[in-house]
């Protein structure tokens, strides 16, 4: 049986009918309370089973500017960035006659009938809804008017695309925790909108969806909830933070979870404590007092708040100290495009901080990764005594995926070369903090509180032996900047090793990395059955493993794919593996998630030459 | 420690069965002369005379020549030399992980007053319970004589020219951010040095003492507020300071009536006040502030306990946090079980 032929979101028909394949753009004002509406959408349609995404496309502004929200069903589990809408709910005047003129050929059109659209398109679907007529009925305070109206279009949306409502109801109950009153009045909402439907709109369009079996197994949730939730199964001790867009909900996600997730049963006392810092440089300062003592310690930022950080990260890396920090990325530099996503912090990231470091970085590719990377990180950090940079970015972190589950760890803490009081005694003649007694290029630690009268020792920033006394000797500093080194590129093999997946007869290689996966997966898949076949690596860690290497040599031609503007991906695998592997860097950053279309244009034209 | 590993002395041994060797430190590095050395050996003095133990006590510091000086004394305890200015975030974190030892941070004027004002002022505002010791000379010594924030205006330095700002008064910074134990001290007067230290090391929240430092190499010119000569001539003790941990008793025949106010600290000890010339209440915050700003208005070394309030409470409190030290907690202690996460994925979908 031939296979099923994949048709380009781009290249859609829209004249005939469509099951469950739909871009859909819902533009309204920000602050004016759709976020329910639009996840209530989004988890619904989840519920039936159909993959979807949700992403938020959101201006740096809390109330008045416009904001799109848009979400993407895709029956074949393609769930990255379209770039063309086929349906748009217009319900902001301010955008309307951008948001008409982007609507794809033949698309469809809902909006609030308050607003005059212009007749600028006759190939459109087009059903209006009266927003306020439907809203004022609602059984809500005045003042909550505003929030329901956006319930409106949901209700609208179950009648033309053929949504579950009971899916629906139950959906909302659930978003509200069972609150009778906040269910009733906004179902209440949808009910009356999809009265109003059927009684007053005819279909015209072609898109519908219907329940299928595509979601088991999965969940939907977003990358900074999983890093939290995997950083406290990780057993996070302390964590310190100062908010910044888009990495405030991952400490958010901490602060409300530990509460309930980390009490004592026994003593009902916390086990871990969590402190709003006055700035970055303060969080990670916080967090490397505390890794140093001994605590499983994070922080978590973006953008400035990762340049405020590189001094400690600097100190907690040449003293050694195990520490935690999430950098949720966004588009730089300076305060760049603080709401929009991006690759771009990967060079600075593994060099971060002055003199010469190298810093073992992970990255997430989906939002199951988080929650493993949130526990791993700790392991990794702790085992090899040194700070771990978990790249996530803002379209992972704070937008809605379906992903696996969560997996619970496999694996037992690592706490690495840590001695109290009597494994102390045993090496205290020969210990020195900074001796490699094993030959691993790991030394022992002790941390305060360890009693044993040896065991304490200074840490510093400037030169030290391994004895951590003070040195300006050239060749202890040069051994010691030396084996801190060797011991971040030791981990190379054992950090989360690249992700390759291969395709029969492929012409090319794709290397890639965190939240690119969903458009290079569709890319590759369109392009193979144009006659481009081709293998993909995904890369989740830095130091690069050398099976990177091995990847590159089996191929005549390898893409680097990301969202920067430099290709740094592509440098760093230039610079970190010796290897005569024809590398091309395909990179481009205009703050939005890459898309398929963009890479196969760019790999079609590259190929073609 | 084992009675074999007990350092064979026949000096005197104090409450924790140690000797005033236990506290020693390398060798210091200062120059010959500098207030920070005399410090030190306060340093030393106060927790042998308290019967801490070494291991019991956390030591931090910033950068500058201040903060070189944590290796000069307590070789025993652990330490952290932290970045320039942000050491108050280093010693936060650390002391979480375990709350029942006792944190020492040395900072310079510099490192408190210029780089570091913002992390001061949020410790202060946070009430950590640390000793927090400013070794204030006015100058940067390590970069060779140039103005600190402390300097006064006008104040002229060999290559720098004449200083045209006002200086920073750590002691009212720190009364303003809401501190609970302020004082001021002098480097020439090392038994109220002491003293303070051992009244600091028993406050429940941050001790901030501001220790005017003379810096002999490149401060100490005759009549500038940070030099030997003008803290001799202008020291003005508020009181005379005496503190008694609250194992010992207080011998109350030792005073005149009428002539000490005693303050009671919440682990129950004391610190006895001898009056001067003017009674001083030092848990008057309005007080507090006034004694300053005369102080800086006469030019006074207003020395001595400006402020105490052992009421509000320290940021342990603000926790629930466990009597066992977070750093000995282990993975059955930190990892929630399989079937929690089991309804986590529930709740998802």
């Amino acid at each position: 049986m031939e296979p099923k032929k994949i048709v380009p979101y781009w290249k859609k028909d829209r004249k005939n009918a469509t099951v469950n394949e739909f871009a859909m753009a819902i533009a309204t004002i920000n602050g004016s309370g759709s976020a329910t509406a639009n996840n209530i959408l989004l988890r619904t349609l989840f519920r039936m089973g159909i993959p979807v995404s949700g992403k938020n496309i959101f201006p740096s502004n809390i109330q008045g500017l416009p904001t799109w929200y848009t979400i993407r069903a895709s029956a074949d589990g393609f769930v990255g960035r379209s770039e063309v809408d086929d349906i748009l709910v217009a319900m902001n005047p301010a955008s309307i006659v951008d948001d008409i003129r982007r609507l794809a050929p033949d698309g469809v059109l809902f909006y609030d009938d308050a607003i005059t659209i212009p007749a600028t398109r006759q190939d459109i679907s087009v059903y209006p809804m009266p927003v306020k007529q439907l809203s004022r009925a609602a059984d809500v305070a005045p003042a909550l008017r505003e929030y329901v109206a956006n319930m409106v279009y949901v209700g609208v949306l179950t009648v033309i695309l053929g949504i579950d409502l009971d899916i629906l109801k139950q959906t909302l109950s659930d978003h509200f925790h069972g609150n009778e009153k906040a269910v009733s009045s906004n179902f209440g909402v949808v009910t009356a909108a999809a009265e109003w439907a059927k009684s007053n709109l005819k279909k015209i369009d072609h898109f519908h969806v219907e329940k299928i079996d595509k979601c088991q197994g999965c969940i939907m949730a977003d990358g900074n909830a999983a890093g939290a939730l995997g950083s406290i199964f990780g057993g996070v001790q302390f964590v310190a933070w100062y908010p910044i867009t888009p990495a405030s909900s991952l400490a958010e996600g901490l602060n409300e979870n530990l509460p309930r997730l980390r009490q004592d049963p026994k003593t009902n006392k916390d086990t871990f404590a969590v402190v709003q810092a006055e700035d970055e440089l303060a969080a990670i300062g916080m967090a490397t007092g505390a890794g140093w003592a001994g605590l499983r310690a994070m922080t978590s930022t973006s953008g400035a708040g990762i340049s405020l950080m590189s001094e400690y990260a600097g100190l907690a890396y040449y003293t050694e100290v195990p520490i935690v920090v999430w950098n949720v990325q966004r588009v730089g530099p300076s305060t760049g495009l603080p709401t929009r996503t991006s690759q771009g912090d990967l060079t600075q990231a593994y060099f971060l901080s002055q003199g010469d470091t190298r810093f073992i970085i992970l990255i997430p590719g989906s939002v199951n990764e988080c929650f493993e990377f949130g526990w791993k990180a700790f392991d990794i950090a702790e085992h090899y005594q040194t700070p771990v940079i978990v790249l996530s970015d803002l379209d992972l972190g704070m937008n809605q995926w379906m992903t696996p589950d969560f997996v619970y760890p496999d694996k037992p803490f690592d706490r690495g070369k840590i001695l109290w009081e009597e494994e102390f005694e045993k090496i205290k003649e020969t210990w020195g903090r900074y001796k490699d007694l094993d030959g691993d290029l790991i030394p022992y630690r002790t941390v305060p509180g360890n009693k044993h009268p040896n065991a304490a020792w200074f840490a510093r920033g400037t030169g030290h032996d391994d004895y951590a006394n003070y040195s300006e000797d050239p060749e202890v500093w040069e051994a010691g900047l030396k084996r801190i080194n060797d011991k971040v590129l030791s981990s190379r093999e054992h950090l989360p090793q690249p992700v390759v997946e291969k395709m029969d007869g492929a012409k090319f290689g794709i290397i890639l990395m965190g939240s690119a996966e969903p458009a290079v997966n569709e890319a590759r898949a369109i392009l193979a059955q144009e006659g481009l076949p081709s293998d993909c690596l995904r890369v989740r860690a830095l130091p690069l493993a050398s099976s990177v290497k091995d990847f590159i040599q089996a191929h005549p031609r390898n893409y680097v794919i990301e969202l920067n503007q430099d290709g740094q991906l592509c440098q760093l695998i230039k610079l970190e593996l010796d290897c005569p592997g024809e590398l091309i860097s395909v990179a481009h950053t205009d703050g939005m998630p890459l898309s398929a279309r963009w890479i196969h244009e760019q790999l079609t034209a590259r190929e073609a030459k | 420690m084992t009675e074999s590993q007990k350092p064979i002395s026949t000096q005197q041994l104090n409450f924790a069965g140690l000797s005033r060797a236990d506290y020693r430190g390398l060798q210091s590095t200062l120059c010959q002369g500098c207030g920070h050395n005399s410090i030190a050996s306060q340093i030393i003095a106060a927790c042998f005379e308290l019967g801490l133990k070494p291991e019991q006590v956390v030591k931090y510091s910033g950068i500058g020549c201040s903060s070189k000086s944590p290796t000069y004394f307590l070789s025993r305890s652990f330490g952290f030399n932290g970045l320039h200015g942000r050491m108050p975030s280093l010693a936060l974190g650390g002391s979480f992980g375990d709350i029942s030892l006792k944190g020492i941070g040395i900072s310079g004027d510099g490192d408190t007053a210029s780089i570091g004002l913002g992390q001061f002022k949020h410790l202060v505002r946070r009430n950590l319970p640390l000793v927090y010791i400013v070794e204030n000379n006015g100058v940067y010594g390590l970069t060779k004589g140039q103005f600190s924030a402390t300097a006064e205006r006008g104040l002229k330095l060999k290559k720098q020219g004449t200083n045209p700002y006002l200086p920073v008064d750590i002691a009212m910074e720190a009364l303003v951010a809401n501190a609970s134990f302020v004082a001021r001290s002098f480097a020439g007067d090392p038994k109220q040095v002491k003293e303070l230290i051992k009244a600091a090391f028993s406050h429940k929240g941050i001790a901030v003492i501001d220790i005017i430092s003379p810096c002999v190499t490149f401060n100490n010119q005759e009549g500038t507020i940070h030099s030997y000569t003008f803290g001799k001539d202008h020291e003005d003790p508020l009181h005379e300071i005496s503190f008694v941990p609250a194992r010992d008793e207080i011998m109350v025949q030792d005073f005149e009536e009428g002539t000490v106010r005693e303050v009671e600290m919440h682990d129950g000890s004391t610190i006895i006040l001898k009056k001067l010339e003017a009674d001083y209440d030092p848990t008057d915050r309005w007080q507090a502030l006034r004694i300053l700003q005369e102080a800086q208005e006469n030019n006074w070394l207003v020395t001595g306990l400006i402020y105490f309030n052992p009421e509000p409470p320290s940021i342990y409190d603000l926790f629930n946090l466990p009597d066992e030290p977070l750093n000995r907690m282990v993975e059955s202690q930190l990892r929630p079980a399989k079937s929690v996460l089991t309804d986590i994925n529930q709740s998802l979908r």
